[in-house]
């Protein structure tokens, strides 16, 4: 089989980091290519310097056996390199066909020819089995259309080699079978695929090879059908890795969250995005809260903790009602909270590490006497809690979190919101993002947290977290409790459908 | 000689504040060479030595103009603390023109009707200009946390409704028909010069360096040591995150734009509870609001360093007093701190290009040891 994609030695070196060092990758045509690896082990950047988005050090890259320089995405959609980024890059007010020739349209005496493009979409999107309408705008498509769109756009500018940047982050499990579908389909029609991922199963639904990056080096590349999960894991992390969370059977005591009927009401959408949702969360129990995303969820926590007023129904948080009380009186009454997005809300970024491990307790002893801050106390905890929660940075507790990675990020708001001794912890997709040694170690402590006897209610996009870590599943969609699941008697894809609304059931 | 060189350039390189400030000390270099080489242009001969008497200002009549270069920087000061002081909680105080003119008038006002309070009379005079400037500075920050209106839009239209104000306020009633202007504060009102006047003699210094150095040293202290401070802080550095932490976020934007504003109503006190000076009653904006934003920047918005841009600029206002006597016109000053402020405004750019260079410099040495060692 011919080589389209050939980097020798590629090495790329930042500020404080090697990204790439002596990368080789090669890609065949035809096949489908899964570049494997942690956050932070240099997939991104190798795909960045292919795509021209970076110069490489050191190295060369050939395109069909012809050596190139990349200077611009320009040069490598030339090459008949296409991208599809993680976060995709539509004009959302467009429709599917205006995105699509975005850049390449055609044009007669300067104005636009919409039908030729038009007609080209069709017999694309026809081959290769990619339903969507040209004439639907992109706010109004789902997510997984959205991201046909985007492979779309790269078929239309000819490309034959693609890369896609972690594609199944977004979708449901339908959708990713969809997907992987097609992606087999491209195949056999002879592009030449990059799968960027950190999710060992679907390299073992789709991929050919599989490609591991380990701290910037190649670790190896092996034939997928050869290898097991186990070793594709322990190739990427070092380690060995537990596919199983331990945990013992729950014991689930009284009732410290109730919700009744809650309601929520958009001021931009002009409706209610939770609507009439009930459930309760107990004592040493992992209640989790499946969706799509931006079925309510976001609006359902902002409720709970109080960054959203509730236009109905009722909080109960250990008996007592906070439905209208303030974001520190909740705090206060027990409750803490590890938010969806980390950088916008649950950190000062620009604020060392110490004074962020004490955002909600600034104001209580030990670290305040008569109004002044106490130095000494906040240093401690905050060396303690990186101690204990393992947050590594480059300079201790003074380090800007700004300057953190994100894992440690997180790592730094789960140890405060930990170590806080509230009832009830809320944590909002707390593994997005991470590498799998990170959420390994986040899942043992939620585990570790639900048999210290806290009520946990997690809010999680990904159906492997909500089945291995939930005792109680409840599924959202559109703002609407659909259903409330055991985790022992539900399988994934039975959830899937919920999820997507073609199934629902009454709450119990 | 050149290991000194890069020593310092490594030391500077490994803190930011260190790379602003480096950043702020080149701003004024270019202000400077900027004045020297409109100075050349405007009159060659006398260009070097007039230049040269404008950096050694406060100089050149021993402690007399060293205590001028005090009295010239005190409201400068506190106008750049007002701003460095909102903008540490993420907001931009353009309206410190306005709450200095507010804290202006209140004083002159109290300064000329209010006789009867014997010696408290200057202290009431300028706790009556801070209440007025917190008063003014309150409008905008109510209007931010409330209804998310920008408090530059805000406090720019309040600078001029309390220009207007003041001329109508002063023609109403503070008028002195007599001599054509604004009516003088009694003597009761004037700031005390107290023991200064011994340690410089023949300057026009008073307790208002004292007054400004205390509210640096509050203002400090109360940034960096006091939990309201770290509230303040956080929320400039992030709505939601403080808001996410339980904070009362709108409570922190009125109270930072109240002290804020209090201490510009000061300034303005400090500006006319003197002799010889008089409230201008015509519709002019006062400008020392618009150069604290400058010094604000120069200062790198902290207190220590707005005090230390502060004196500079009473030191380079100082020189400029003496700029006539070598046939130029004293407001070379003027353009000389406008350069100063547009590269100061350059300051993100002037830090990237210190930057660069000290990684380049340092780089080159350190990678030169690096290879000797792997040899």
């Amino acid at each position: 089989m011919e080589i389209v994609v050939n980097m020798q030695g590629i090495t790329k070196e930042f500020p404080g980091v090697i990204a790439n060092d002596k990368v080789d990758f090669d890609l065949r045509q035809g096949e489908i290519h899964a570049l494997l690896g942690e956050n932070g082990a240099g997939k991104s950047t190798l795909m960045s310097v292919l795509f021209g988005l970076f110069h490489p050090d050191e190295g060369s890259i050939s395109i069909r056996g012809e050596e190139v320089r990349i200077n611009s995405p320009r040069d490598a959609t030339k090459l008949g390199i296409g991208m599809v980024h993680q976060h995709f890059k539509l004009v959302h007010n467009f429709t599917v066909a205006q995105n699509i020739i975005l850049g390449e349209e055609d044009t007669k005496n300067g104005l636009l020819t919409m039908e030729k493009s038009i007609d080209k979409i069709r017999k694309l999107s026809e081959l290769y089995k990619l339903k969507v309408d040209p004439y639907a705008k992109i706010e109004d498509i789902s997510v997984g259309q959205q991201q046909r769109v985007e492979i779309l756009k790269m078929l239309y500018r000819e490309a034959d080699i693609l890369i896609l940047d972690e594609p199944t982050a977004v979708l449901t499990p339908q959708e990713i079978d969809e997907l992987i579908k097609i992606l087999k389909s491209l195949a056999q029609e002879g592009k030449s695929i990059i799968l960027i991922t950190h999710k060992l199963k679907e390299i073992k639904m789709a991929a050919d090879r599989c490609t591991v990056l380990r701290l910037g080096k190649k670790i190896g590349t092996v034939n997928v059908k050869k290898t097991t999960n186990e070793e594709l894991a322990e190739m990427m992390v070092g380690r060995e890795i537990s596919f199983t969370i331990d945990k013992k059977k729950a014991e689930a005591g009284e009732v410290v969250l109730k919700v009744e009927r809650l309601c929520v009401h958009s001021d931009r959408s002009k409706r209610d995005v939770v609507k009439e949702m009930g459930f309760e969360v107990r004592k040493g129990e992992i209640l989790c809260i499946a969706g799509i995303e931006g079925n309510g969820q976001t609006e359902l926590v902002e409720a709970l903790t109080g960054l959203r007023p509730i236009s109905g129904g009722s909080v109960v948080l250990n008996g007592k009602d906070i439905t209208h009380a303030s974001i520190r009186e909740r705090s206060l009454a027990g409750m803490a909270h590890v938010p969806e997005d980390r950088q916008r809300h649950g950190l000062v970024l620009d604020y060392p590490l110490e004074y962020n491990l004490i955002l909600q307790q600034y104001f209580a002893p030990p670290f305040q006497k008569k109004g002044f801050l106490q130095f000494a106390p906040i240093r401690s905890y905050a060396e303690k809690l990186i101690d204990a929660f393992d947050i590594r940075t480059g300079k201790g507790a003074i380090a800007l979190a700004r300057n953190m990675s994100g894992g440690n990020q997180q790592k730094a708001i789960i140890a405060r919101e930990m170590s806080r001794h509230t009832d009830l912890l809320i944590a909002v997709q707390p593994t997005r993002g991470l590498d799998v040694g990170a959420i390994e170690y986040i899942h043992d402590l939620l585990v570790s947290q639900r048999d210290e006897g806290k009520a946990v209610l997690l809010i999680s996009l990904d159906l492997y977290e909500v089945m291995s870590l939930s005792d109680r599943i409840v599924v959202i969609y559109e703002g609407e409790n659909v259903g409330e699941f055991d985790p022992a008697s539900v399988t994934e894809r039975e959830l899937g459908l919920y999820m997507s609304g073609s199934k629902r059931r009454e709450a119990s | 000689m050149k290991d000194l060189w890069t020593k310092t350039l490594e030391r500077i390189g490994r803190s930011p504040t260190r790379i602003e400030a480096t950043s702020s000390v080149m701003a004024i270099v270019c202000g400077l060479l900027f004045g020297l080489a409109l100075m050349l242009i405007v009159n060659p001969l006398e260009a070097f030595p007039g230049f040269f008497t404008v950096i050694t200002g406060p100089f050149q009549e021993g402690l007399r103009s060293l205590g001028n270069m005090f009295y010239f920087g005190v409201p400068i000061i506190l106008t750049g603390l007002s701003v460095a002081f909102a903008f540490k909680t993420g907001l931009f105080n353009i309206g410190a023109t306005g709450q200095l003119t507010m804290g202006a008038l209140t004083a002159v006002y109290i300064g000329v009707n209010w006789g009867f309070l014997g010696p408290f009379h200057w202290v009431v005079a300028v706790l009556g200009a801070m209440l007025a400037g917190a008063l003014w500075g309150a409008i905008p920050g109510l209007l931010k946390a409330f209804r998310n209106v920008h408090e530059v839009v805000t406090s720019i239209m309040l600078n001029y409704v309390a220009m207007y104000f003041n001329t109508m306020i002063i023609m109403n009633f503070l008028y002195d028909f007599q001599a054509s202007r604004t009516a003088h504060p009694l003597p009761s009102a004037r700031l005390p010069v107290l023991f200064l006047q011994n340690i410089f003699p023949g300057s026009r210094i008073n307790i208002g360096i004292f007054i400004a150095v205390f509210f640096v040293a509050i203002t400090h202290i109360l940034l960096k040591k006091t939990t309201f401070g770290y509230e303040l802080k956080a929320t400039g550095f992030s709505r939601d995150a403080s808001r996410y932490a339980g904070m009362n976020e709108k409570r922190n934007i009125v109270l930072a734009m109240v002290i804020a504003g209090a201490i510009s109503g000061v300034a303005g006190a400090m500006m006319y509870l003197i002799p010889g000076r008089h409230l201008p009653y015509e519709t002019i904006l006062i400008t020392e609001g618009f150069t604290g934003i400058a010094i604000a920047l120069l200062g790198l918005s902290a207190p220590i360093g707005v005090m230390l841009a502060g004196l500079f600029y009473g030191a380079l206002h100082q020189g400029g007093t003496y700029l006539q006597l070598y046939d130029f016109r004293p407001e070379i000053i003027d353009i000389i701190i406008a350069v100063i402020i547009y590269f100061s405004a350059l300051s993100l750019f002037l830090q990237k290009i210190v930057k660069t260079f000290i990684d380049k410099r340092t780089k080159a040495s350190m990678g030169l040891s690096e290879e000797v060692e792997t040899r």
